[in-house]
């Protein structure tokens, strides 16, 4: 059944309504899974999981106990005007919540999300990469919450669980807020932006009917799922353009490279030069590779995690990203100014979901 | 004066290398810098800081500077967004105000933040020219994060008409104001009241404010600004006698009130900021816009003086179409 969870007039003859697909099995009220994405508007992986998602538990209606809330799209604007943030407003719409009822509308509508999916047994918020990067799949969890968190996301079939430091602007998270809330959330990551893998929107469907079966929504036995890698088994290199130009790869996403191995090169198309060769700085594996060709000076070209084994090819966390991110801040006014300088300076923009 | 370059952006396939510059006036002691935009849109923000480094320039050249008085003045640092009226960086959308205090090796736009915050460190004071998240346009202010590292009280020298108040939000500490103050620079935004057009007289104001700040600390000739004058003089803010300080009055962001509209449709708007108004006043109307119907009328819930109000024709429901200062709320 399709529910409005919120809505706001806009100003000419439209409405912004933030809808969900209420899925209700035997036992309606006892059990709440809610599945959300769309906060970002150029991120659609999430949106073969919600279509697919409906059709499998239909077909298991049977076996459903509880109800399952697919929320498609948080930010059907962004959405549908393939911008990533929210249209006519600054902010990232993951940098608002818990919103509020006395601010502006997407804070008002912010707040409505919150309210709606507080109380849910688990929330878990898809997201893909942005439209530069493709990622593996992967869960990224907050370490405030790591203890609690951890079991679950190791059900979900995901490649990787990366446990990420606690930086005050990741504190308005829709995750954020809702597991400050008492309702646990996962941050789901893979894919790229403004397209979709159906071969990851798959794998996480499977995990997610392995995690309903473990929370007692299924009234049979769930399936079988991958023993991820989690964060502390590795580490990660990362590899910036230092100039600007056209990224070619030379080995594909997923691959195992060995140190001093050409990842790609950095053309120049005016004069036919090659700008800079990018070679991997470890023995690793590339899970996270530039999707987007033009690059700036910086744009992140790799990321390479190391430390694993050669004959390992799995995934594990930014061990250098962690340990940055460890130092940084963990209140927004107080502390020393030295160790506040410390904690600012260190943070590295790693899990910035 | 002394034009320096302080870095160069080389950023961007097929664009050409875009140097930054600074203005440096005075002695080499770091005692004032000025930042005007980062944002491709802030065009009052950058002529804010054009003004500076005339009145500056002319300001040294009489002599007038005190012996330790070192200025730098930043007019520009988002020329690849504003050459192609983007607010943000054109290739990623992001946000160099979200990136503070940079990362030197780190994605594009933390390198920019990087390279900006280096050369603004080590300042004893500093004003960041902002803009704000919403569209709209202000009573021109000077704004403190309170953040503890520093007297709030300080933004009383500026002598503009308010000293806002604001605690910090989470999304607040990756900005230039906040990664300022824990650098150990005591930090101000000053707010004039538009950012993609000029406005001449609040842009004065705006420039006015930060000579009037160092005048107060001794280190320029004292004068209270004629446009802050004229500005305070025309709400009925001054008496027949010129105060000897000024009389800017300080408000905490959270006294303020927002008032909402409902509906959506076209905003005619009735008031402006700094407009004073009383319980009930109709400050504006939301109209239809096949019809011109009245589809809601926008009252003054109490009595007081508007501080914001929403910039655009359109507007959706359940925005902030006005801030206001209520009267009892209005500090010394």
């Amino acid at each position: 059944m399709i529910e409005t969870v919120i809505k706001a007039p806009l100003p000419v003859g439209e409405a912004l309504a933030i809808q969900k697909n209420r899925i209700a099995g035997r036992d309606a009220a006892t059990r709440r899974l809610a599945i959300v994405t769309g906060t970002h508007g150029d991120e659609l992986e999430g949106q073969y999981v919600a279509w697919q998602l409906a059709r499998v538990l239909e077909e298991k209606k049977d076996a459903l106990r509880g109800t399952v809330d697919i929320y498609p799209a948080l930010n059907p604007l962004g959405i549908s005007t393939i911008y990533r943030g929210l249209p006519g407003f600054d902010l990232d719409m993951n940098r608002i919540f818990p919103g509020s009822r006395n601010e502006t509308m997407y804070e008002y509508i912010a707040n409505g999300i919150i309210r709606d999916i507080k109380g849910a047994d688990l929330c878990i918020d898809i997201h893909a990469s942005n439209i530069f990067l493709r990622e593996i799949p992967q869960v990224r969890i907050n370490e405030k919450t790591a203890k609690q968190l951890v079991p679950l996301a190791k059900l979900l079939n995901m490649d990787f669980i990366w446990v990420h430091s606690a930086a005050t602007v990741l504190e308005s998270t829709l995750a954020y807020s809702l597991n400050m809330l008492d309702t646990k959330t996962l941050v789901v990551e893979m894919g790229v932006g403004m397209r979709i893998t159906q071969s990851y929107g798959d794998q996480l469907i499977t995990g997610i009917l392995s995690v309903m079966a473990h929370l007692g929504m299924l009234a049979e036995p769930g399936p079988a799922v991958k023993q991820p890698v989690v964060s502390t088994d590795g580490s990660v290199s990362f590899l910036n353009a230092g100039a600007s130009g056209f990224f070619m790869p030379q080995v594909k996403h997923g691959d195992y490279v060995k140190k001093g191995q050409l990842v790609g090169l950095i053309a120049d198309s005016l004069d036919g030069g090659t700008k800079e060769t990018l070679c991997s700085p470890v023995d690793g594996l590339v899970f996270t590779l530039r999707e987007y060709p033009v690059v700036n000076e910086g744009s992140l070209i790799a990321r390479i995690l190391g430390g694993i084994g050669t004959n390992k090819k799995k995934t594990a966390v930014p061990e250098t990203e962690q340990a940055d991110e460890k130092k940084s801040a963990s209140s927004v006014k107080g502390g020393s100014t030295a160790k506040r300088k410390a904690g600012l300076a260190a943070k590295r923009g790693g899990a910035k979901r | 004066m002394r034009k320096v370059k302080l870095f160069t952006i080389d950023a961007l396939p097929y664009r050409q290398p875009i140097p930054v510059y600074g203005y440096r006036f005075g002695s080499r002691k770091k005692t004032l810098a000025v930042m005007g935009a980062i944002r491709g849109d802030e065009v009052q923000q950058m002529y804010v800081a054009a003004r500076l480094v005339r009145k500056f320039s002319e300001l040294e050249k009489q002599g007038a500077f005190a012996p330790d008085l070192g200025v730098l003045v930043v007019p520009c640092a988002g020329q690849f967004s504003m050459n192609v009226s983007k607010r943000f960086w054109p290739l990623d959308n992001t946000d160099i105000n979200r990136m503070f205090p940079g990362y030197s090796e780190g994605e594009t736009t933390q390198r920019l933040a990087d390279r900006i915050f280096r050369a603004l460190q080590g300042y004893r004071w500093g004003v960041h020219l902002a803009s704000f998240y919403l569209p709209g346009d202000f009573v021109p202010h000077v704004r403190i994060m309170d953040t503890g590292y520093q007297p709030n009280e300080e933004g009383l020298d500026f002598g503009l008409p308010y000293l806002m108040i604001r605690k910090p939000h989470p999304y607040d500490t990756t900005t230039l104001n906040y990664n300022w103050q824990v650098w150990e620079t005591r930090t101000f935004s000053i707010y004039s009241r538009t950012t993609d057009y000029i406005d001449e007289e609040s842009a004065e104001m705006a420039a006015d404010s930060v000579l009037y700040f160092l005048a107060k600390k001794g280190m320029l000739p004292y004068k209270l600004p004629e446009g802050v004058r004229r500005f305070l003089s025309e709400k009925g803010l001054l008496g027949s006698e010129l105060p000897e300080g000024s009389r800017t009055k300080t408000v905490k962001e959270e006294n303020l009130v927002n008032i909402h509209n409902k509906a959506g449709g076209i905003l005619i708007r009735y008031h402006h900021p700094a407009d004073f108004v009383r319980e009930g006043n109709l400050l504006a109307e939301i109209i239809d816009p096949y019809t011109t119907d009245v589809r809601e009328k926008i009252r003054a819930p109490k009595d007081g003086t508007l501080f914001f109000a929403h910039h655009g024709q359109l507007i959706a429901g359940r925005s902030i179409v006005f801030r206001l200062i209520p009267k009892e709320r209005v500090g010394k």
